[in-house]
């Protein structure tokens, strides 16, 4: 060996560089990732986008049964409402489409005896537990009394809000951020690393002086690459398409983020410390995500659950990520406003992170 | 040993003293003993072979020498050095490992993945002269992937050299190539040792043995049945050639040993395997026996005494059965 050769051999590159250039070049190469990534939570956020899209109110459906007493002037009288539908149908068809929500209420009527337009009373058939069967029963009641003569005491004027920021879409689209951090830190890391201990990859590595250390963080840092371009597909799909703003800063955005991606990096990095197949840590993701999944807010607000279990809800990750990044996107918060649920992701990742180093399983 | 780190340059090349060595070496799995005892010295500047079945503890044992499995009982020292010091990180930019069913990232082409190795070293060599040195210039941008399991050893072969090693680890490095790149293999392990490195390889070829290793040690059952010069091994048979044939009918063998030039005899069912030191005047003595006790000979081969011979003569089996 001269000496010259050595020392040209001084300006190597950096193993934490070179490993996360391997990391990326390896996700860019694999069509399949770069599909479940970018591509697939921007289909889901156009068919949801265009299936809960704003529409006009639709009318809510009353039914009045043919034959009861009464029944032609019931139907006139509700005819001039215009929030209602009104169809005729006999008892059994009545009962059935209210069972299958295809009406809202049914309307039945009782007059004096020989008195054919003589209404006395009438009875409303309506699902309590559904919204669009108390809305109908109380429109209908209101049209009724209403066309038999009561009077309004107040003056209403209506101010009809769906304004950019309130819709379903608006809620939809930092939670699916969320989401796409969560999976694609899970599942990237997850795979990749199982993958190259089943290959016996991560036994030869222990085999070099390899700081194993750097293996760790070049996942965790290539993660911080690929989620600038995640976030910025799905961000800037629903400010393209449905006019989702995002009214706090990008600085914010970038940082939520940025703690999001690490938070599910560690956790990826603690499920995969382990496993020895890519059916086990399959297993293991799917059970540490799948609470995430149905409680964590992505698709609807997770305070319909009950209240006992909001605060372990809370304690969750992606809850935490979701609702960081609504209160940044919907809410125009600032980082200080969200520190609770900051506090939680970094908690989190940082545990994560470092039971994952100990438990780390190199061959 | 008193040589400091990174002045390797400064070792006498007439040094006389162990690359690696371990002594009484142990090491159990949950119910087999995989090394059984073992001791063993790989000489600086040799190339040290561990042969023996599938199964005989070799990977085991290099494993343990590579600082990768904790021995359950015995002494290691490679370079000079033990393991688990706390500075185990230098003693590995020292090594070259190679270990068996790596499978190294289908997506990353040949000269990225030098790079990546490279870059865990102090000095490591450049990609461009590795690449030369396993012949895969043609192949530098190809993935991994699409290389063919000779070239992909090749390419594992590049991985461990690109750290300049004084030891290097070699696991089966030609198991399931065909001839033509396991004669590659050999080339670029003998271009090794010209240039002064130490090698410890195991394989179940004897040939390969024969081929690259200036001493062999037989394994089985994790323990070590003989270690010599691969010429001494098989002069140790008291043979040159062997004979192997069966007969049909009754045959007695109590005469066998007694004839002229034969030196030792082993019999499974109808096929014997005689160990002949003078061909010329056993084969006539043999044929004649056969006929003079009526019985048809069915087969009948030679050949020369190998390591093979050596280990069916140890164990009474054939190396590849297992």
């Amino acid at each position: 060996m001269s000496e010259d050769r050595r020392n040209a051999r001084t300006s190597r590159p950096h193993p934490l560089v070179e490993l996360t250039r391997a990391r990326l070049l390896e996700f860019a190469r694999e069509p399949e990732a770069v599909f479940w990534v970018f591509i697939f939570p921007v289909l889901l956020a156009l068919a949801l986008g265009i299936a809960f899209r704003t529409k006009p109110p639709e009318k809510l459906r009353a039914a009045v049964e043919v034959g009861t007493p009464g029944g032609p002037r019931l139907v006139e009288m509700l005819r001039t409402s215009p929030d209602l539908t009104v169809v005729e149908l006999g008892p059994a068809e009545a009962a059935q489409a209210l069972r299958t929500a295809r009406v809202d209420v049914v309307v039945e009527g009782t007059t004096t005896v020989g008195d054919g337009d003589g209404l006395v009373s009438v009875t409303y058939r309506y699902d309590t537990a559904r919204a669009e069967g108390r809305a109908a029963r109380l429109a209908v009641d209101d049209t009724l009394q209403r066309a038999l003569g009561r009077p309004d005491r107040l003056k209403v004027r209506e101010e009809r809000v769906a304004q950019p920021g309130n819709r379903y879409i608006d809620f939809l689209i930092p939670g699916l951020v969320g989401l796409n951090l969560m999976g694609s830190g899970m599942w990237g890391l997850g795979f990749a690393v199982v993958q190259a201990r089943t290959r016996k990859l991560l036994k030869r590595f222990a085999a070099t002086p390899m700081r194993r250390s750097h293996y760790l963080l070049s996942f965790m840092l290539s993660r911080l690459v690929g989620l600038v371009l995640e976030v910025a597909v799905v961000v800037g799909f629903g400010w393209l398409l449905f006019g989702v703003a995002v009214r706090g800063s990008l600085l914010a955005l970038t940082f939520v983020s940025l703690l999001g991606a690490l938070t599910f990096a560690g956790l990826g990095l603690l499920v995969a410390a382990r496993p020895r197949t890519i059916e086990g840590v399959s297993g293991w993701m799917n059970f540490v995500q799948l609470p995430m999944w149905l409680f964590s807010g992505t698709f609807f607000s997770y305070e319909r659950f009950p209240a006992v279990v909001q605060p372990a809800i809370r304690a969750l990750p992606l809850t935490a990520l979701n609702d960081a990044l609504r209160g940044v996107i919907n809410e125009g918060a600032s980082l200080a406003a969200c520190w609770p649920a900051l506090l939680v992701m970094a908690a989190w990742g940082a545990v994560s992170f470092v039971i994952a180093l100990r438990l780390f399983r190199w061959q | 040993m008193g040589v400091a780190i990174g002045t390797r340059t400064t070792r006498t090349p007439t040094e006389q003293r162990a690359a690696a060595r371990c002594s009484g070496l142990v090491k159990r799995y949950e119910d087999v003993i995989a090394v059984d005892g073992l001791d063993l010295a790989v000489q600086a500047g040799e190339c040290f072979g561990l042969l023996g079945p599938n199964g005989a503890g070799k990977t085991t044992t290099v494993e343990i020498l590579e600082g990768l499995t904790v021995p359950d009982d015995g002494t290691v020292e490679v370079l000079g050095r033990r393991w688990g010091t706390g500075r185990d990180h230098e003693l590995r930019e020292r090594l070259g490992v190679q270990l068996q069913e790596t499978q190294l990232a289908e997506k990353l082409t040949v000269e990225e993945t030098i790079r990546l190795f490279a870059s865990f070293f102090a000095r490591p060599r450049t990609p461009a002269e590795v690449i030369a040195m396993v012949e895969l210039e043609d192949k530098r941008g190809s993935r991994v992937g699409k290389l063919s399991g000779g070239q992909k050893q090749r390419l594992a072969l590049a991985c461990a050299l690109v750290s300049d090693p004084e030891l290097l680890f070699l696991d089966e490095p030609t198991t399931g190539l065909d001839p033509q790149a396991r004669l590659k293999v050999w080339e670029i392990v003998e271009g090794f040792k010209a240039r002064g490195g130490t090698v410890l390889l195991t394989t179940h070829y004897m040939e390969e043995a024969a081929r690259l290793c200036d001493r062999v040690a037989i394994m089985d059952h994790g323990r070590m049945l003989a270690m010599d010069t691969p010429a001494t091994l098989v002069a140790s048979l008291g043979a040159e050639q062997i004979v192997e044939f069966r007969v049909e009918g009754a045959f007695s063998d109590a005469a066998l040993v007694t004839l002229p030039g034969v030196s030792r005899m082993t019999r499974k069912d109808a096929a014997y395997r005689l160990s002949v030191r003078r061909i010329g005047d056993a084969m006539p003595a043999l044929l004649g026996e056969i006929e003079r006790q009526g019985a048809a000979l069915e087969s009948l081969t030679t050949h020369q005494a190998t390591l093979e011979d050596v280990f069916v003569h140890l164990t009474g089996r054939e190396l590849r059965d297992e």
